[in-house]
């Protein structure tokens, strides 16, 4: 199938490029960016196009067909992230380029480990089956754990291997999950297992040990102990990866496979469990987040309170009428780009504050409104969207979710959503406070070079201009699910 | 009790061992082993259950050869992890709990 | 596209991308950076007079896009909203005048005059929303805009006084956002109809309203200032003499009051609001807070917290007119919304003045300042009949409609707060008064700063003699076409009679 040359691109090119970096020289790895960048958009873009054109549809590697044969899904839902991921990941190479210039040539390894982690998301974006959701996770966790430990400080190594710890323990519940499913249904097909879903015992178990795993995988509270050490502690542009899309895909594959198995399955009780703990997320991020004197701890906090949001959509979206769920997808897929590109544009200005004070702690910031206000601009616009303050992508989500919520009577989310606001413009306005005092008089601070600020404040920008343009992205994110256009 | 089941419910053992090791262990090698025979014990579920009467299925075996080469890629990144931690630490497990 | 939509964007575009501009500008390009403010202030008035001219023509000015399925952003001109509008506009213009010259020297101009900007943005946004979702849109935005304005100084105070502010408006606008997606569930986009779009629905939901239409009173009060919602107001008087200008003349608090006016006539219909008895408590709380604003007022030593205090009051009579069922009760109510803007940003300019010249913030310090700063002094006297309530100032106008309207309504007691007040004004006003033009000044003033040709620096005094005469003509020449209250009498009649 010649047409269709984007999809295998996809996850092919920056497969290739990942060991094309390992083999030329470290001053030549960033620059394979300026080859893979442009090709990445291009077949995004090109899969966009085809999706609309041409509807969602299946697609298979190599021509071969299922089982033994890959089939690679190309619906709304896939081409939003896709698309999200050709977006953040861009930016966030073009930032590390420039500010990994200061760091010893052994970061140069960050690029093998950036395409291979590219390669691991665009492959569970586009996996239609489940065993190559576990291969995709698989390939994109290593390559985070490595990222990681990239700065070979004693933390960022500890922190590191307990990424690795939980990473592995999580896969590991999943693929149990995965052998029982096989063995119920014989089928690994998301397609299949839609169709033969039923309620016994072993499909219970196999539910059970998928979402616990992938729970662990997305650092849902309390399993997420191991996620303010990594990315708080690791390099700007990793913490922006980690945030914004690694921790995206164990929830991609949640959401997926609760969809797949259907309402027969997946029990009511469950589904409010699983708000419960988003709501735990919610409460105990955002206070620990308000807690923190560092600043990317802060940010790293904020990540988990976040997380819990999405978790909203288990129990909007299980046993309630079909607009109440639509909006509950809405919602939470809106929330979910606008917490990528805002996290992201949040991690990338945290850095560059942090640069321009030399210290991580917040409450060095003092006075910086008056020197860098280009960098704090960028962190107060990302601040908006985590708010859910309008007009931004973070409160188009809100709304959706609010709507959907009263819609389906769940009256009991609402407190979440009105305390998740207000604490977390409590952590927000904590470091603003601190660059609005008067500070020094004379600008001590260091300039980061502008590729570092505009980078941040295109995706800040990003995430608040989703919020006004959601009408068309959504629609296209419906196309191919359950929720689509009928 | 037909051979599937019995290979099966081994793997569920195993597996539980290894979560226990996992779980109980300080030291970062011990829980890197149990890992492995956590693994094991999931292939050996896959490999079992797909010997149904109708012949040899082949899925399995193809899922597990990926889980093989998962699990020793996934090992070996640990170890590196692990000894970078242990000449910049001198410690063998991880600071606080979990 | 049309053309009449492109306008109405533009007068939202203009302080939009003065912002943007301003904020790209060095700090050190001021006069690059004032030219642009006034051109800019200059710009979007005559834009609004071109539509405010349309509008009374019934020309239809509408602009709109979807946002999500069900949820529009609309800007519209309509009576009311144009109203405040101009208010805005005007005011705007001479607040910027009197910032840059009150900021002379002061360090973060670039920062200030941008937010200035979007504030004034979020204002103007605010009164041409044509439905609750692009309203609550800028109304946010307000807050966001606002908090680095009241933070400006970067002090201990101003940064305790930004937390209260921001404690208050997020939680308020959290409140007035549930309530809004309410009314969506209910009703689907709430566009603003006079007259309402929820008479229609089942008697059953009726006590949900009741509710929905408290949680956004609420919302909306914190703004508004209305009583127990007040307390970040006084508070916020650390900032800057044009920031308490702006905020308490024509920003934050008449966007609050505003929205208490587009949410009983427009959302609700001030029939169907009094039929489910909204009407009476909202009168009662509007009442309190009347009388809780003057007793504090007098109590307070600090110039510019007495004057934040009778703010609190002053809104309130708008809301007290809102609350009253008939024209002419909305009549005071709407007019008062002008004139109390125009009398207030006086008062807060000629505070301002006394501080910058004088260094005098204490009413205990004003003795004989009538003396040394007379034509602040008319200014200020001029603003203080007004709140008093003395003819033929603009706020005799609006207190007598709303005596009127309050009879009409059958409301007979609101008459005797309208009179406890006005009392209660005089007696923190006249003795301000008094002071400046009849005691003898004992000491030297302690800074007697040569800041122009006049008494004081030309850019702080010309914006408050204007302020002060606009105060005036609109009493003066309330009969005329196009003043205040033809302009509010026109707004009543399109909503009473559809």
């Amino acid at each position: 199938m010649i047409g269709l040359w984007s999809v295998p691109l996809l996850f092919a090119l920056p497969l290739a490029l990942g060991i094309l970096s390992l083999l030329v020289t470290p001053a030549w790895r960033p620059r394979l960016i300026f080859v893979g960048l442009p090709l990445l958009a291009v077949a995004s873009f090109d899969v966009l196009a085809r999706l609309v054109v041409e509807g969602p549809r299946i697609y298979e590697l190599g021509g071969w067909q299922a089982p033994l044969g890959i089939n690679l899904v190309v619906d709304g839902l896939a081409v939003g992230m896709i698309l999200m991921t050709t977006l953040v990941a861009s930016l966030c190479a073009l930032y590390a380029r420039v500010y990994l210039r200061d760091y010893p040539p052994s970061s140069s390894f960050f690029w093998p480990l950036l395409w291979l982690l590219w390669a691991g998301m665009n492959g569970i974006w586009l996996a239609e089956d489940i065993f190559n959701l576990y291969v995709g996770l698989e390939v994109m966790g290593l390559a985070a754990v490595g990222m990681v430990a990239l700065r070979a400080t004693p933390q960022a190594l500890a922190a590191a291997m307990r990424y690795l710890l939980a990473a592995l323990l999580g896969s590991l519940a999943y693929l149990l999950g995965v052998a029982l499913l096989y063995a119920t249904y014989g089928t690994l097909s998301m397609a299949g297992l839609h169709e033969a879903a039923a309620p016994n015992v072993t499909t219970h178990v196999a539910l059970a040990l998928i979402i616990l795993g992938l729970l662990l995988k997305t650092a849902l509270f309390p399993l997420h102990a191991w996620l303010p050490p990594a990315h708080g502690g690791a390099l700007t542009p990793v913490s922006a990866l980690l945030s914004a899309l690694v921790i995206k895909a164990s929830f991609y594959i949640l959401m997926r496979i609760w969809l797949v198995l259907g309402p027969e399955v997946t029990p009511i009780f469950t589904a409010q469990m699983l708000g419960v703990l988003g709501a735990g997320a919610v409460f105990y991020g955002g206070w620990m987040a308000w807690r923190q004197h560092h600043l990317k701890q802060l940010v790293a906090y904020s990540t988990v309170a976040q997380i819990g949001y999405l978790f909203l959509f288990f129990p909007l979206v299980t046993g309630t009428g079909p607009e109440a769920a639509r909006l509950a997808w809405d919602g939470t897929l809106m929330m979910l780009v606008a917490h990528a590109l805002a996290k992201a544009a949040l991690f990338l200005s945290a850095g560059n504050l942090i640069l321009a004070v030399g210290s991580t702690q917040i409450s060095h910031l003092v006075g910086i409104s008056r020197f860098r206000p280009m960098s704090l601009f960028s962190f107060g616009l990302a601040g908006v969207s985590l708010m859910g303050l309008p007009p931004s992508g973070g409160f188009t989500g809100k709304w959706l979710l609010l709507h959907s919520a009263i819609l389906s009577g769940q009256w009991w989310w609402l407190i979440v959503l009105f305390l998740g606001g207000l604490l977390s413009a409590a952590y927000i306005f904590k470091v603003f406070r601190m660059s609005f005092r008067e500070g020094p008089q004379i600008d001590r601070s260091v300039t980061p070079p502008l590729t570092l600020d505009v980078t941040a404040l295109i995706l800040a920008s990003a995430a608040i201009l989703i919020g006004l343009t959601a009408h068309l992205p959504l629609f296209w994110l419906r196309l191919g699910s359950a929720f689509g256009a009928g | 009790m037909s051979s599937a089941l019995v290979f099966a419910w081994s793997g569920v053992l195993l597996f539980g061992l290894g979560l226990f090791g996992f779980i109980a262990h300080r030291h970062l090698l011990r829980r890197l082993l149990a890992f492995n025979i956590m693994g094991s014990g999931s292939f050996l579920v896959l490999i079992g259950l797909a010997q149904d009467g109708r012949g040899v299925d082949h899925v399995p075996h193809a899922m597990v050869i990926t889980g093989i080469v998962v699990a020793v890629a996934s090992t070996a990144l640990a170890l590196v992890v692990f000894r970078r931690w242990y000449r910049a630490s001198g410690r063998t497990d991880l600071p606080e709990d979990t | 596209m049309t053309w009449n939509a492109l306008i109405l964007f533009g007068v939202l575009a203009t302080s939009l991308v003065a912002s943007a501009v301003i904020f790209l500008l060095a700090e050190s390009r001021h006069t690059t950076r004032s030219v642009f403010n006034l051109a800019a202030a200059v710009l979007k008035l005559l834009l609004v007079g071109w539509i405010v001219w349309g509008v009374y023509q019934n020309i239809d000015y509408e602009f709109r896009f979807t946002i999500i399925e069900g949820v529009d952003f609309i800007l519209r001109a309509d009576a009311l909203g144009m109203m405040f509008v101009g208010l805005s506009s005007l005011l705007w213009l001479f607040t910027t005048i009197y910032a840059i010259g009150y900021l002379e020297k002061a360090p973060n101009r670039s920062r200030f005059f941008g937010f200035f900007s979007l504030c004034v943005a979020s204002t103007v946004g605010i009164a041409l929303a044509g439905n609750l979702f692009t309203f609550l849109l800028f109304y946010e935005l307000l807050t966001l805009s606002t908090y680095p304005l009241v933070v400006h100084r970067g002090t201990r105070e101003s940064l305790r006084a930004g937390q209260v502010y921001l404690y208050y408006t997020l939680g308020g606008g959290a409140l007035l956002l549930f309530g809004v997606v309410a009314l969506h569930v209910l009703v689907g986009d709430t566009e603003f109809v006079p007259g309402g779009v929820l008479s229609g629905l089942d008697p059953s939901l009726h006590p949900l309203l009741i509710g929905i239409f408290l949680m956004m009173i609420i919302g909306l009060g914190v703004k508004a200032a209305l009583f127990p919602l007040h307390a970040w107001l006084p508070m916020a008087m650390v900032a800057p003499a044009p920031v308490s200008a702006l905020l308490h003349a024509v920003a934050v608090v008449k966007a609050g009051a505003f929205g208490i006016a587009r949410l009983v006539y427009d959302v609700y219909g001030i029939e169907f609001a009094f039929s489910l008895g909204l009407l009476g408590p909202l009168a009662v709380a509007a009442s309190i807070t009347i009388i809780y604003g003057s007793l504090r007022a007098l109590a307070q030593d600090d110039l510019k917290k007495r004057l934040a205090f009778s703010t609190v009051s002053q809104v309130s009579y708008i809301i007290l007119g809102i609350s009253l069922f008939g024209p002419v009760g909305t009549l005071g109510g709407l007019v008062h919304l002008l004139h109390q803007g125009l009398m207030k940003i006086t008062l807060f300019f000629c505070a301002g003045n006394y501080a910058e010249t004088l260094g005098v913030h204490k009413i205990s310090e004003l003795d004989g300042a009538g003396q040394r700063m007379p034509a602040t002094s008319v200014a200020f006297t001029l603003g203080a009949f007004g709140m008093i309530g003395i003819p033929p100032m603009a706020g005799f106008i609006s207190k007598w409609y709303l005596g009127i309207g309050a009879l009409e309504a059958g409301m007979n007691w609101v008459l005797g707060v309208l009179i406890l007040s006005s009392l209660l004004n005089a007696a923190y006003f006249l003795p301000i008064l008094y002071r400046i033009w009849f005691r003898r000044r004992e000491r030297l003033w302690c800074e007697g700063k040569v800041l122009g040709r006049f008494e004081t620096s030309g850019w702080l005094l010309l914006p408050t003699l204007a302020t002060a005469a606009f105060a005036l003509i609109a009493g003066v020449l309330a009969g005329m076409p196009f003043s205040p209250l033809y302009w509010a009498d026109l707004i009543v009649s399109r909503e009473y009679l559809p």
